[in-house]
């Protein structure tokens, strides 16, 4: 497949992986966290760290939208499914993300709740326009990449003067969540930093650029890397990274340069900003309440909120207090340190948000990865 | 002229309640549009069930439904389909696919003229496999109560004397082959789905496949192990379940699995691997090592196996993984599907 295979070329890859190999010292530790989910999968589904020497580990961070999505937000969502009035427009991951008490959309829906699977979110726009007599919502997720196409909707839902359309968002940031990773009382406490690096989120970076994480590798002294999604892109981050952390850098450098300028897509973060704000907080699974990290719709949209619509309340839920994804996506735990990891947390049961997209560090190890832990075993 | 020899209005009619009520009209229909297209001595006694004789060797019987949207795809209809995926049933078993029944659900306001064209390729397709389609079922519901038209077949076949495929039979060592291209059925149908359309000339690998299967087993004899359709769930799913039955592993090679330069990028665009994705017209058989390359080769002959390959080996392991090394150099697991990829695709 053309402007495919050439990113995954055998050959090129074992040449990194040598490169690699031969660059990072044997003395020292890298474990660089990979923030995206698109990331996380590209390394499982290649096979990634079968190529990489044992002192260089990935930490599979929370850049998943579907797996930080908090249990409440998904309980408010079912309750607007369960509304006779409401038809709920959601993308198909979203269908089996558990909310709280065993719930989901697909269970709402069996139950008669009208949740309509879409593709992109003009299908939702088409469903407003030929059913004008209920009111349609998109179940509006992700992070800055799924941001603008949202925005366009609402411009469009204004052109088009649709009444009966809105928005639940429930868009989040990048930036706010690394840090907070970094900040988090789980790694000040153990009087550590577990990350030696970052590789950068690629669809993200092509609308906000490289530019916000340059703050974020000076503040916190730590390289980041801006990465593509095909395999050879991850090898040649990963030694981009080993390479600043021999040499004591710490600077933003953009691997994907194809796609990614250091100032992004102007007229999508204009279009953005036109129409979203802010929140104080938001709530992410795995992460808890972080601050600035959530959008919500400016108030001159307020007539395509869904949440001030249907006047919706913020559901706040625990997650199982065995689940230790806060741990994993945040380095100090691998999967396998969890109780409920393959017992009662699996793809088809899962408990906490790094089990429920095949973007999740859990569903990828186990999905992907799992045989390596028998083997580990066999050895040791 | 006798009401019930009227003809049915078949380009601008459709069905209707009366249509499954069992009187008049239904009659017209069966005789009409069904025995037209499926025409055989067993539907012309018109009796409510048909009697045949049984051979020698052990019978199979098998059973599907058929729920595929949209109903005509690139390569098929759900017609071809409800005879094509019955046989193969039956074929995977070694078996000569004899007998076919087949069942419809129709909703109300169909149209004769599309309702004839699935008939049309049910009959054509039972032809082209020497099977017959002896007995079957018309109802009709309520409109938006079938989403246009279900068909069940069930389908009865003969085993040779001696031939037992099953996934006991599989040892280490074993090599896993596959008849061709993998995806195929599961892009072509969604290219036409609705919300999801685009262009790609990928058509629908549906076939029968006893005849392939009898010129494999000629090759290969006693040293073929067992063979399964990867349907639903994709290659992945029959190697996990072959795995489980038979207290094996996998090890596969991704660089030796076919996979056309079409359905590759359908797959990339839409966040689907090629390896979960529904096939109708492909078979994975495991074999011993020793007749491996003679039944690849007979395969290569045939024209559903133009580009049959071998594509892993069955090794020891107690945890029964489906392994794989990457064209790209690292190993991963291929594991069963969870929830679902694509609904209604067969």
């Amino acid at each position: 497949m053309k402007y495919a295979d050439e990113f995954r070329d055998k050959e090129i890859a074992l040449g990194l992986a040598k490169a690699i190999r031969s660059e990072a010292d044997p003395e020292k530790s890298y474990r660089f966290m990979e923030f995206c989910g698109g990331h996380t999968h590209a390394i499982s589904r290649y096979g990634l760290e079968d190529m990489l020497p044992k002192n260089v580990r990935m930490i599979h961070g929370p850049g998943c939208p579907v797996c930080v999505l908090p249990a409440g937000r998904i309980d408010m969502a079912i309750r607007l499914a369960e509304r006779p009035d409401v038809i709920l427009c959601v993308y198909g991951d979203l269908m089996r993300v558990p909310g709280s008490q065993g719930g989901s959309l697909l269970k709402a829906k069996a139950r008669g709740g009208d949740v309509r699977m879409v593709y992109s979110t003009i299908d939702a726009i088409r469903v407003a326009e030929e059913i004008p007599g209920r009111a349609v919502v998109f179940f509006a997720i992700g992070f800055e990449t799924t941001t603008p196409p949202t925005a366009v909707m609402i411009r469009l839902a204004e052109k088009k003067q649709l009444k009966n359309f809105s928005v639940f968002c429930n868009h989040v940031l990048t930036p706010p969540a690394m840090q907070n990773i970094l900040e988090s009382p789980d790694i000040r406490n153990i009087g550590r930093v577990e990350i030696d690096g970052f590789v950068g989120p690629g669809h993200v970076s092509t609308i906000i650029g490289t530019e916000p994480y340059e703050f974020f590798a000076e503040e916190f002294g730590k390289p980041v890397v801006i990465a593509g999604f095909e395999p050879l892109d991850m090898m040649q981050a990963i030694l981009m990274l080993v390479r600043q952390v021999n040499e004591h850098r710490h600077e933003v450098e953009n691997q994907y340069s194809r796609a990614v300028t250091r100032d992004g897509n102007l007229r999508a973060k204009e279009e953005v900003s036109d129409i979203f704000e802010l929140r104080d907080q938001f709530e992410w699974r795995g992460l808890g309440l972080v601050p600035y990290s959530g959008l919500k719709l400016k108030r001159a949209y307020a007539k395509y909120d869904a949440e001030v619509r249907f006047d919706m309340n913020e559901l706040r839920v625990a997650d199982n207090p065995a689940c230790e994804c806060g741990a994993i996506l945040r380095g100090v735990k691998k999967p396998v340190d969890c109780q409920l990891f393959g017992t009662v947390c699996t793809p088809e049961t899962p408990m906490g948000s790094c089990m429920v997209s095949s973007e999740g560090a859990c569903a990828a190890h186990w999905t992907y990865g799992r045989f390596r832990d028998h083997q580990q075993r066999r050895a040791s | 002229m006798k009401a019930d020899q009227r003809k049915l209005d078949i380009r601008n009619g459709c069905v209707d309640l009366s249509h499954g009520s069992g009187g008049r009209a239904m009659s017209q229909l069966i005789s009409g549009l069904f025995h037209e297209a499926f025409g055989n001595e067993w539907l012309a006694c018109g009796n409510d069930q048909s009697a045949f004789d049984v051979g020698a060797g052990r019978m199979v019987m098998t059973t599907d439904g058929y729920v595929v949207s949209p109903l005509f795809f690139p390569g098929g209809n759900i017609g071809s389909l409800a005879v094509h995926g019955t046989v193969n049933d039956i074929a995977m078993a070694g078996a000569r696919p004899l007998y076919l029944s087949a069942s419809f659900i129709i909703e109300e306001g169909f149209r004769f003229s599309d309702l004839k064209m699935i008939a049309d390729s049910m009959g054509e397709a039972a032809r082209a496999a020497g099977v017959y389609i002896i007995t079957g079922d018309t109802k009709v519901v309520e409109r938006g109560k079938a989403d246009g038209l279900f068909i069940s077949t069930a389908g009865v076949g003969v085993v040779p004397a001696g031939l037992d495929l099953s996934a006991g039979n599989a040892r280490v060592g074993d090599r896993v082959l596959i008849s061709g291209t993998l995806g195929d059925h599961g892009v072509a149908i969604m290219s036409k789905r609705q919300n999801l359309a685009f262009e790609t000339e990928i058509v629908s690998d549906s076939a029968s496949l006893h005849d392939f299967v009898a010129s494999m087993l000629a090759a290969g004899g006693k040293g073929i192990r067992l063979m399964r359709d990867p349907t639903r769930g994709g290659l992945a799913a029959t190697l996990n379940e072959i795995a489980q039955q038979s207290g094996l592993g996998f090890r596969l090679q991704e660089a030796a699995i076919p996979v056309k330069p079409g359905v590759a990028a359908a797959c990339e665009l839409l966040g689907l691997d090629p390896l979960y994705v529904a096939n109708e017209g492909k078979l994975a058989a495991i074999v011993a090592p020793e007749v491996a390359a003679a039944v690849l080769a007979a395969m290569r002959v045939h024209p559903f196996g133009r580009d049959a390959a071998e594509i892993g080996e069955a090794v020891a392991d107690d945890h029964h993984f489906v392994q794989m090394a990457t064209s790209f150099g690292g190993g991963r697991i291929v594991d069963w599907l969870s929830g679902e990829q694509l609904p209604r695709i067969c």
